[in-house]
């Protein structure tokens, strides 16, 4: 008795399309495969979770990967304490609705214990002191697998990253040594202490996570959106006014129309100008853009290697 | 097809070095306004810096620092662009004699190559080594592209005579199904790249662009029929889905749907595919490339790196096997080594029974060998633990493919491909 009422309730509340030949969305199909390789290969893995639209895709394509089951893993947020406000509302709204579990661990932690020292002055950021945090907590949890939603289209170093990238037990990527993959068969054979970074977005553009974004109506934090903000300008870039921004004084405030196109710390996150309110117009702002989206990462910015050389030292 | 209706063509680059090749994809994202400003803006600086009286577009490419030394590319990079019509992955390979492992990895991926040629050096060593590679993985389309026209005053009959030396290495080839397409082009100028050649009206093709929008590309596989290599078991093990288990995995070769008779391999086990899921969707039937969850109307037994089949359709079952292989590690491979063989997301343990021949990748031919060394080509012999359900590369891709993996390392020493 009790079978046929969940039967039911199966078929007529949670299958709600029937159609006939289902041909997939190659990058979609591929990104699933991996996540599945992660959940069959690794005994820990976990997702790491910044609220910004990549890792709120990879939710997404975790949980089509595991439908109707949960995703078998963990959120992971390392928290800069410098996080748009909105974001970590989100954060909390999507794990609750999801029922997934989530972990935070916290760079503040890391400059408390000395792990780590706080930058100071006109650039500082706590960007790159969440290597610290981020290893401590693989260390603590036994991570064996931490899935990011970088893309390869992003920066050229990342050009070169594999779907299934191994780190030893100091983090450090070693991009002259990397395993080859070939065809779509991932080798997640590790030693014990090492750790692979999962990368299954890999090559997506942001282009293509816009416009997923837009197709599945995936809810994003409402900084991707514009709105009115109190920044200043810096090097060209727009740098959003708040205590946890170094600023001189004689930089000026002013109010603006803007949005963020990636959602990193606050203090290496410039905005862009720009009126785009709805997920349309966020597509069609990209479709027509002519800076690239790291282009707005003050991080990058330091030097032409600046990336490859946060890689090397087990910067995600 | 991309969820805008776009189609995705993937590319892998060869060349020699100095060939181009990093400027030729720098001039395709530049022509096709894939470049962005601040990444113009970039390259302008560095070329300025380094004196260059023309944009280096090769920076767009080169991702690492020592590279950017050398001025070389080492390693395979991803680089994406699109048309109105189409998504491009090119998978940007490097041409050096010791990096054939790059391009076997870069066109793994890939249905086109572009074989690049200096036209002041014509055919070499090294692009029979990059047209031996195409053919060894069946790609569908070569696109030889023979750049640096603006050196040899975009002269025809020096296209003509590398076109025919060219030919020459086709008559070579045992595999032919794939299509070859000769393109002259500059890429440092832009002639034939996205824009139509004034400088050669003699050339009356489609530029490499408009070429790469048209193609149709295939697996050129003889006689594909439809493999679902299992991934992960699907339990929800929650209320509303009590009973529910799936089979997640994704579908090679050709279609499944509700209803058909299928076999679980090993145990041969029967049954009839219940359902196909794709997320909430429920549907009649996948195409293939397609990660679905397939439930079954029986209660048999089936778990990761079991293989869901038509009835009718086995693929072999056997310990034995016979594969070309392409070593891309440094680690040498020898009789009585052992490995493990990963195929598709199955790995059972693999012994070198008998090393047949070291082939030549430049068609000359095979010669005897007790070992295969980094970027050596060879045909193996190998018994397994347990048996695998392969086909011939030749029929079936994905399921004719498998890595070798070292049991100390665990680093991918190499690639196999079915006989």
């Amino acid at each position: 008795m009790l079978n046929i009422e969940v039967g039911v309730k199966y078929k007529s509340k949670l299958y709600f399309h029937m159609s006939n030949l289902f041909i997939p969305n190659p990058k979609e199909a591929e990104s699933i495969h991996i996540l599945r390789e992660v959940a069959a290969q690794f005994e820990r893995p976990v997702l790491l979770f910044s609220g910004g639209k990549d890792s709120i895709t990879l939710v997404r394509l975790a949980q089509k990967a595991f439908f109707p089951a949960k995703i078998p893993f963990p959120l992971l947020h390392v928290d800069t304490g410098h996080n748009f406000p909105e974001t970590i509302e989100f954060r909390d709204q999507l794990v609750a609705e999801l029922g997934l579990e989530l972990i935070v661990r916290k760079v503040q932690d890391s400059i408390d214990q000395g792990k780590v020292r706080e930058e100071r002055g006109r650039y500082a950021s706590r960007n790159s002191l969440q290597t610290t945090t981020l290893l401590d907590a693989i260390e603590e949890f036994k991570f064996d697998a931490c899935i990011g939603g970088a893309r390869r289209d992003e920066e050229k170093a990342r050009a070169k990253e594999r779907v299934f990238s191994v780190r030893d037990d100091f983090g450090q990527w070693d991009e002259k040594n990397q395993r080859p993959e070939l065809f779509d068969m991932l080798n997640g054979k590790i030693h014990v202490g090492q750790n692979v970074r999962v990368f299954p977005i890999s090559n997506w553009t942001e282009l293509d996570v816009w416009e997923y974004i837009k197709t599945e109506n995936i809810a994003i934090p409402s900084i991707y959106f514009a709105h009115r903000r109190e920044v200043f300008f810096r090097d060209g870039l727009i740098w959003t006014a708040n205590e946890h921004v170094f600023r001189e004084v004689h930089e000026e405030v002013v109010e603006k129309w803007v949005r963020f196109r990636t959602v990193g710390d606050m203090t290496c996150t410039a905005a862009v100008l720009s009126e785009a309110k709805t997920l349309e117009d966020v597509v069609a702002e990209i479709r027509e853009s002519t800076l690239s989206e790291r282009g707005a990462r003050i991080d990058d910015k330091r030097s032409e290697a600046a990336m490859e050389t946060r890689k090397k030292v087990g910067y995600f | 097809m991309d969820i805008q209706g776009r189609k995705l063509i993937k590319i892998a680059t060869a060349g020699s070095v100095d060939d181009g090749k990093s400027t030729l994809i720098g001039r395709l994202l530049y022509d096709t306004n894939s470049l962005t400003t601040d990444k113009i803006e970039a390259i302008e600086r560095s070329s300025k810096q380094r004196g260059y009286d023309y944009l280096d577009f090769s920076l767009a490419t080169d991702g690492l620092v020592a590279e950017r030394e050398q001025g070389i590319t080492i390693d395979v990079a991803h680089i994406y662009f699109n048309t109105a019509k189409t998504n491009f992955i090119v998978a940007d390979t490097p041409g050096h004699v010791e990096y054939t492992r790059n391009m076997v990895t870069g066109a793994s991926t890939s249905q086109v190559a572009i074989i690049l040629i200096d036209a002041r050096k014509g055919v070499i060593e090294q692009t029979y080594r990059h047209f031996f590679i195409a053919n060894l993985l069946r790609m569908s389309h070569v696109v030889v592209a023979i750049n640096k026209m603006d050196l040899v005053n975009y002269e025809e009959d020096i296209f003509l005579k590398i076109k025919a030396d060219f030919d020459g290495l086709v008559a070579k080839s045992s595999f032919s199904e794939e299509q070859i397409t000769f393109i002259p082009v500059s890429a440092l100028k832009g002639e034939n790249i996205a824009r139509q050649s004034e400088a050669m009206p003699w050339y009356v093709g489609n530029t490499l662009l408009d070429h790469l929008e048209v193609l149709e590309p295939q697996d050129l596989q003889e006689s594909a029929v439809a493999r679902f290599p299992v991934q992960y078991v699907i339990r929800p093990k929650t209320e509303a889905y009590h009973d529910f288990r799936g089979f997640s995995g994704k579908l090679y070769g050709n279609e499944l749907q509700v209803g058909d008779r299928v076999a679980v391999l090993p145990s041969g086990n029967e049954s009839t595919i219940k359902s196909i899921h794709f997320f909430e969707k429920e549907v009649k039937a996948a195409a293939p490339g397609a990660s679905v969850v397939i439930s079954l109307e029986d209660e048999v037994d089936c778990s990761r790196g079991d293989m869901i089949v038509k009835v009718g359709e086995e693929p072999k079952s056997e310990k034995i096997l016979a594969a070309t292989l392409c070593q891309v590690n440094s680690k040498v491979l020898q009789v009585g080594q052992k490995y493990i063989l990963q195929h598709g997301v199955n790995r059972v343990l693999a012994k070198v029974d008998r090393i047949e021949a070291k082939v030549h990748a430049d068609f000359s031919g095979e010669e005897d060998t007790t070992q295969l060394r980094l970027n050596d080509i060879g045909k193996v012999h190998f018994r397994l633990s347990k048996p695998i359900h392969y086909d011939s590369y030749q029929n079936n891709k994905s399921n004719g493919a498998f890595i070798l993996i070292d049991e100390g390392s665990f680093d991918t020493v190499s690639v196999g491909f079915i006989d």
